[in-house]
């Protein structure tokens, strides 16, 4: 029991580090190598408001999401639009998009450790333990993990039952069609690419609360989450959830019922054997 | 990624304006530092190596400068970042010693970053004394590389330190004799680990708990509960930075609280007591310094007062102390001629900011602090392998 409690709690938090990419990758269609940027930018900017003034980090994701949002916004009109424009084919955007925001990861990180320097950010918030069915819980990765389910959730009620989200899944199917139907494309384009940018700060605020981060961790992150979208299929945001849920218990089974060293095989086990069986990804459509 | 000191670029200038330029060609040393600024290892390099050069730097300096056979020379620091990258930092110092054309280069920081970038300090005959090295291969090392130097000690040691502090603790009836051992999966938590297994087992105590974890893992939380279900008298973790704060905020909240608890780098951080605050009290980790002696007490002034940052209780006065050494070596033989100081570092015995330093037949500091304790928000050296100043280790009393 408290190896699949554990694993959910984990599961939670890898949902908020790939949701905002599944966004940006699966929606906007760029694939934003810097996204693990962002999470570290949100997770600083908890940092700092706690120990500058005790602000508690879940008040901070609501001063880091329209930033975030922002920045994002600004990012996917000035430097990525231009891209889309020019792009003949979805293959030559991928690539474009990807040695832009190669590029754009190595600024942030030159940015954050001008600004904040090379040292690592750590503060204890919420660092108490709860019980849950017999068994104690850090408070923090409770509270994150009921956080990545408001996210996911409103996301998902969001996509799946207003105009503007089911735009933008059409956006994610068929960009080229879309247009035919009267979708504004580029508008909600951006839309897509600066709420995901606003996720995975937010997702950063929150995961600050337990795990050590610094200027130059943001890699780490991009890599996880774009095993789990994969995994989870591109452009679905049932498909991200069920990855990083299933990674997260297989990952916690595995460490407690067999060996800790070898979360990261079985992890990439699953990954593999995702790929050989249904690479489209999970809930992924089979492209043709 | 280079940037070099203005301070002491414009300090340098201002000298040799005064002195109106009839000096001979060169009145500046120029000094190479390079050492990771981004990768997995540039919070270590924030907190121990980086800010130690800027305080090495303004202290020469501001002292005139090194004298140099009667000449005092200003030092301009020439900084590369090597991205945790071993390619990165064989590309830096080449680049140091064939363009930049440094006079010295400042040993790069951690252990794999230092051995990887040995053979060409050894090519280019330039001295190379490690601060952030720590190896059972020294021997093997310093046979291959003549000029490389160590100050930090070795695996054996630093694990030897820890068994020690153990068995002191079980003599005096403090704790018993379980103990649950976890290490990185990773060049520096594998070695320590495998140091420690034997050794334990002379000193007898029976490991109850073994277990590692990749690099940044980012739910230690399995790990902890199989340590606190195996129900340990002491907990030791051979840790880095990220998991030394996640095990022990872990810990915290699995309850898993023995009279024992040990996490190796990064407990020496001062952010490590600012964050867990009276919880960390009492809890061990590697390194520690003679925190009550004046030398050290001294140096953190100095260090905060120039940096604007503290020290940390472990690597920071060894990596100052190995500039000091580059220094006076320098001064004692008088000259630039990197083979005339490679042979005084050699030949002769240095006095530093932590205490004196003779080298073994490996060319290895001797005695060196092995294990140190937070203890009233200070961290104390508790074992070293022969330095002046150690406190006796304590139980902890839980985490409040």
């Amino acid at each position: 029991m408290d190896i699949l409690i554990t694993g959910l709690l984990l599961g939670g938090t890898y949902a908020l580090i790939a949701m905002g990419l599944n966004l940006q990758y699966g929606m906007a269609r760029i694939m934003n190598l810097a996204n693990g940027e962002f999470l570290v930018a949100g997770g600083f900017a908890a940092f700092w408001f706690y120990t500058a003034g005790q602000v508690s980090p879940l008040l901070t994701t609501f001063i880091v999401a329209p930033l975030a949002f922002g920045l994002n916004w600004l990012i996917y009109v000035v430097m990525l639009r231009p891209l889309v424009r020019r792009a003949k084919s979805h293959g030559q955007l991928e690539v474009d998009a990807i040695l832009t925001t190669f590029g754009l990861a190595f600024v942030s990180v030159g940015i954050m450790l001008a600004l904040f320097g090379g040292d690592y950010f750590s503060y204890s918030y919420l660092a108490r333990p709860i019980t849950l069915i017999g068994d104690t819980y850090g408070l923090n990765r409770v509270t994150a993990a009921v956080a990545a389910v408001i996210i996911c959730g409103g996301l998902w009620l969001w996509l799946n039952r207003t105009r503007a989200g089911m735009s933008i899944r059409a956006i994610a199917v068929d960009p080229k069609s879309a247009r035919l139907v009267g979708i504004d494309v580029p508008k909600l384009s951006a839309l897509a690419f600066a709420l995901g940018g606003a996720v995975t700060a937010v997702g950063g605020a929150l995961i600050s609360t337990f795990l050590t981060l610094d200027a130059s961790t943001g890699v780490m992150f991009t890599l996880k989450a774009l095993v789990i979208v994969i995994m989870g299929g591109v452009g679905d945001v049932r498909g991200t959830i069920v990855a990083a849920l299933l990674l997260g218990i297989l990952e916690t089974f595995v460490a407690t019922l067999i060996d800790p060293g070898l979360t990261l095989a079985a992890a990439y086990l699953l990954f593999v054997l995702i790929l050989l069986f249904r690479p489209q990804g999970l809930f992924g459509r089979r492209t043709t | 990624m280079k940037r070099r000191n203005l301070f002491g670029l414009a300090a340098a200038l201002t000298v040799a304006t005064a002195l109106s330029g009839p000096l001979a060609a060169q009145e500046t040393l120029k000094i190479g530092a390079v050492g990771p600024k981004t990768g997995p290892l540039a919070g270590g390099g924030a907190v121990t190596f980086w800010p130690n050069v800027q305080l090495w730097a303004n202290d020469v300096n501001e002292a005139g400068g090194i004298d140099v056979g009667g000449t005092k020379m200003m030092v301009e620091i020439i900084e590369y970042d090597d991205q945790t990258n071993p390619g990165e930092t064989i590309k830096a110092v080449q680049r140091l010693a064939t363009q930049d054309e440094a006079d010295f280069i400042l040993a790069p920081y951690g252990t794999g970053l230092n051995i990887a970038s040995a053979p060409i300090f050894e090519r280019y005959g330039y001295p190379m004394v490690t601060h952030t090295a720590i190896s059972d291969q020294i021997a093997d090392l310093s046979g291959k590389f003549p000029n490389m130097y160590f100050l930090l000690g070795g695996a054996t040691g630093l694990a030897g330190g820890v068994v020690d502090v153990l068995t002191q603790m079980r003599d005096a009836g403090e704790i018993g004799n379980s103990v649950a051992m976890v290490n990185v999966a990773d060049a520096f938590g594998i070695e320590l680990a495998e140091a420690a297994r034997p050794q334990f087992e002379a000193a007898g105590f029976e490991i109850v708990y073994d277990s590692s974890y990749p690099l940044g893992t980012q739910d230690l939380s399995p790990v902890i509960n199989g340590a606190r279900d195996s129900n340990p008298d002491a907990f030791v973790a051979w840790s880095y930075p990220p998991d030394t704060f996640g095990l022990t905020e872990q810990a915290q909240i699995a309850g898993l609280a023995p009279k024992a608890f040990y996490t190796a780098v990064a407990t020496a951080f001062p952010s490590y007591g600012a964050r867990f605050g009276a919880a960390a009290e009492g809890v061990l980790g590697a390194g520690g310094v003679f925190a009550d002696g004046d030398a050290f007490k001294d140096y953190a002034a100095r260090h905060e007062a120039v940096t604007g940052a503290k020290p940390d209780f472990w690597a920071s006065a060894p990596a100052y102390a190995s500039f000091q050494i580059l220094q006076q070596a320098i001064e004692g033989a008088g000259t630039t001629d990197k083979a005339a100081v490679a042979e005084f570092i050699a030949k002769n015995d240095f006095d530093t900011i932590i205490g004196p330093i003779t080298w073994d037949e490996n060319n290895s500091n001797a005695k060196y602090w092995t294990v140190g304790q937070w203890q009233g928000g200070v961290f104390k050296g508790v074992a070293s392998t022969g330095r002046d100043g150690a406190v006796a280790a304590m139980p902890k009393t839980g985490w409040e």
